[in-house]
């Protein structure tokens, strides 16, 4: 029955995930054996006693037997049911003590991860596999949510206050975080990637804001170029939920030949977009605004390494 | 003397009275004055149904949208994210507050509770006649905030995201406000009435089980509205003038909200659920002409159901940060609901065991809620289980969970009752072959639509999602489809019930050899309902054989 378990459930992530598969089918199973004794009689008597003129029907009030089974064994099902739930759940409620913390700052509409060695990324969360990790979240706006799929998690972001979430990852590669609170226009697209490595990838991931940019950099490979490295960090650093590259305007300009263009401010002034001002555009971002767009961009300040900021430069430029 | 047995132990048919309630009076002002319960009822089952459409509509049109992830049709995008939002929030708004909750006690609950007590009409007539101006008003204002350029907060208000967006929030929760004492102003009328009003004879346990069920669903709508009216006006005040309550900015706390929104819109759940299976009650004895199974047992889960429904609200926020230890309560208290819900169930399965059914509209929408109810109900296990909500809530698993309760259920449970009394309210019978289809057409159509989102919620799917991912696709494009054959039943449903309307008045006084009061009276009934007060000579739904004199 394993094939229906993938049916219906996201890939595993953790062990937990399996416990919460085991749960869900054994509720599925409880639940078709159930539908079976309360749905499919009525059917049955539908054609088992159509109406044939002038049957008189037996007068039966009721069973208090009957009546008693089938109210005394459901309850019994229900407090068996309420206590394996609550096993689960103690588990996802309690991280253990030894746990790596992550701080998770959710923002209209991206989300921000502290390490505990300061650095920081951008829907972009690292962790070791095989270690507990635990989040500590708070939001900077609205209320959001931290759902990842792969884990069975997820818990609600609330502003002014800090919640916690935890799990432990067994599944190398990437998984999906989407949010599950209803947060406005940009909620559908507040996707982060978790990608789950081993320990000496996640200390190098610690120390360069990845291992993946050196590829690009040293010119080996004629298909990864500074300006493709870009185009990584524009997917997954969140540039995209508010600028396009077909000149389409966003919730921010467009970048579609925007490089080397003279743009008129929201105080009337006029700047020439060059590595100046995108690199000051993406640390201070409310500094000079273009006109026809509001300044609600967040600072990538710490957020973006030196080698990110010029593989978006790089590929601002290439969108001539 | 020799006995015979007649077929129908209720009274034959008798000529047709030439005035009837319809035709009593007549002009704008005869129907907008009106004290007549009858055609208040009438009034409110034109407003609701007028709402069941705009909301149906919208509806339709969230399907459509996510049929493609790109959100194109015939190369045009359909609605923007921003758009989607405000369609979404206007779906959920007018299908809870001016469709679903009143639907079945303003409407149907108006036109037959009086009849089925033997009364003249309820114990308030003018404040009947203000709850259902009150309903205009709401519909207007919630109308009006609609055109002002609508609002995208989804139905349930969750503040601070409701205090902080643009658009009219307030008028639309203004709407609300009016609308919640429309409702209380029901409730309170028909808790009068059942007490006061009852024909001589009738006990409490000679009641009928639609009144039963009807009489739960008041107690819920008086207690539990105020609640919403307060937490509404908080908003408004904290929207206005800056008052921290909810916004955290400003001193407030988001979770407070949420346990007042869902202090009253739990209990909401069973304002709508409760008057469905009132119907069903109903229902399933007379088309199997067969005595209730457990009457009492029925009668005391709904009263039961009322007041569980108070104490589990806190099954909403199992992930929104209440405290461990109210999670792990309410997960408990939640379980409760399913046994009242169980019984309720057995009991109609054992009314039908040996039975003599017929299958009309109305028990075919009987028996499509049995199966859908079930679905409902089972799932909400997944749910009210700790460990496997943290998984399924906020996802689509949540959301096909709900329409099979509201529309699988309540929703069915409400076309039925309209084709059950159709004959009663308008003096005509429409047509069965169409009605058949109307049915088998909604059951393909729900099912399709909503089973397939199970899966997606399971899978991960969040809701509210304008966006998703491209392995989501498949099932999205198999649900729209399935919005479709829904749309297409209703639409056809529509189609035959109002073009009944133009035939001359055929319906017998009892079409389905029911044993409640209203089939005593005339097809349509006379303005005062009864030519003579009735006096209660059986218990309902006894089908036993009467001895006549032959």
């Amino acid at each position: 029955m394993e094939w229906l378990t993938r049916l219906m459930m996201p890939p595993v992530g953790s062990e937990f995930a399996k416990e919460i598969d085991f749960m869900y089918m054994g509720l599925f199973w409880l639940s078709v054996a159930l539908f079976c004794i309360v749905a499919l009689p009525p059917i049955y008597f539908a054609w088992r006693y159509r109406y044939k003129p002038g049957r008189v029907t037996p007068h039966i009030t009721h069973n208090t037997p009957l009546e008693i089974v089938w109210t005394v064994v459901p309850l019994l099902l229900c407090v068996a049911i309420f206590f394996w739930g609550l096993k689960g759940w103690m588990e996802y409620a309690v991280a253990p003590g030894d746990a790596m913390e992550v701080q998770i700052t959710a923002k209209k509409w991206l989300w921000q991860f502290e390490y505990p060695d300061g650095s920081r990324t951008i829907n972009d969360l690292h962790v070791p596999v095989n270690k507990n990790v635990k989040f500590i979240m708070t939001s900077e706006d609205v209320i959001h949510d931290f759902f990842v799929p792969d884990m069975r998690v997820k818990h609600d972001i609330i502003p002014g206050r800090y919640t916690e979430v935890w799990f432990n990852p067994t599944a190398m590669g990437k998984h999906v975080i989407t949010c599950a609170e209803y947060c406005g226009k940009g909620h559908s697209d507040m996707h982060g990637v978790l990608t789950v490595e081993n320990d000496a990838d996640f200390a190098k991931f610690l120390e360069t804001g990845g291992t993946e940019w050196e590829d690009y950099f040293n010119g080996k490979d004629p298909k990864k170029t500074p300006a493709d490295w870009g185009r990584v960090q524009y997917e997954t650093k969140g540039c995209n939920s508010c600028h396009t590259l077909d000149g389409t305007k966003s919730k921010g300009p467009s970048w579609k030949g925007i490089w080397g263009k003279m743009e008129t401010l929201n105080n009337g002034s006029k700047v020439l977009v060059d590595e100046a001002y995108v690199r000051e555009s993406m640390m201070s971002p409310s500094a000079k605004v273009v006109n026809g767009f509001e300044p609600i961009m967040p600072s990538f300040q710490g957020l973006l390494k030196e080698n990110q900021i010029k593989g978006l430069i790089a590929f601002i430029q290439s969108l001539q | 003397m020799d006995q015979g047995i007649a077929t129908s132990p209720r009274i034959g048919d008798r000529p047709r009275p030439k005035k009837n309630y319809l035709n009593e009076t007549k002009g704008f002002w005869s129907w907008a004055a009106t004290l007549d319960h009858k055609r208040i009822g009438i009034m409110y089952l034109v407003g609701v149904l007028t709402s069941f459409l705009m909301g149906g509509i919208f509806a339709l049109l969230v399907r459509l949208t996510l049929l493609t992830p790109s959100h194109k049709l015939f190369g045009k995008v359909l609605l923007t994210a921003e758009q989607y939002n405000r369609v979404f929030t206007l779906h959920g708004a007018i299908m809870v507050f001016l469709f679903i909750i009143p639907a079945i006690p303003a409407s149907l609950g108006n036109f037959v509770l009086p009849l089925m007590l033997g009364a003249k009409d309820v114990a308030f007539p003018r404040l009947n006649l203000f709850s259902f101006y009150l309903w205009l008003t709401g519909a207007i204002m919630a109308i009006a905030a609609m055109v002002f350029g609508a609002v995208d907060t989804g139905w349930t208000f969750y503040t601070p995201y409701s205090t902080t967006t643009d658009g009219p929030v307030t008028l639309m929760t203004a709407a609300v406000f009016v609308l919640g004492f429309s409702s209380i102003f029901t409730g309170l009328n028909f808790i009068a009435t059942v007490h006061k009003l009852r024909a001589p004879g009738m006990g409490w346990f000679d009641l009928p089980l639609f009144i039963w069920g009807i009489y739960a669903t008041a107690i819920i709508q008086v207690l539990a509205t105020p609640v919403l009216g307060i937490t509404l006006v908080l908003l408004m005040l904290e929207r206005s003038f800056g008052i921290g309550i909810f916004d955290p900015r400003i001193g407030g706390d988001p979770v407070l909200f949420q346990h007042f929104f869902w202090f009253y819109s739990h209990p909401a759940v069973y304002i709508m659920i409760l008057p469905g299976m009132a119907i069903i009650s109903e229902l399933i004895p007379t088309f199997s002409q067969k005595t209730i199974f457990g009457y009492r047992a029925i009668a005391y889960s709904s009263v039961s159901l009322a007041l569980v429904s108070f104490i589990v609200w806190g099954h909403h926020m199992f992930v929104a940060g209440q405290s461990q230890l109210a999670t792990v309560v309410f997960s408990a208290l939640t379980f409760l609901v399913a046994i009242p819900s169980g019984v309720k169930m057995f009991n109609w399965m054992l009314t039908m065991h040996k039975g003599n059914i017929k299958l009309d509209t109305p028990m075919l929408y009987a028996i499509s809620f049995l199966t859908m109810f079930a679905i409902g109900g089972l799932t909400g296990i997944f749910l009210g289980t700790l460990a496997t909500d943290v998984h399924l809530t906020d996802t689509y698993f949540v959301v096909a969970h709900f329409h099979y309760v509201m529309v699988g259920s309540t929703v069915t449970a409400f076309i039925g009752g309209l084709h059950y009394w159709w004959p009663k309210m308008t003096g005509r019978m429409y047509s069965e072959a169409w009605g058949r289809v109307g049915c088998a057409l909604w059951n393909i159509g729900f099912n399709m639509t909503f089973l397939t989102q199970f899966f997606l919620g399971s899978k991960g799917m969040p809701r509210r999602y304008y966006n998703y991912l491209d392995q989501f696709q498949p099932l999205h494009a198999f649900s729209t489809v399935g919005s479709w054959i829904l749309g297409l039943g209703l639409f056809i449903t529509a189609a035959y019930l109002l073009a009944s309307l133009r035939k001359p008045m055929d319906a017998p006084d009892n079409p389905w050899n029911g044993t409640t009061l209203e089939w005593k009276t005339s097809s349509p009934p006379i303005m005062h309902n009864f030519e003579e007060q009735p006096v209660l000579e059986r218990e309902p739904y006894d089908y036993r054989p009467v001895l006549v004199a032959k």
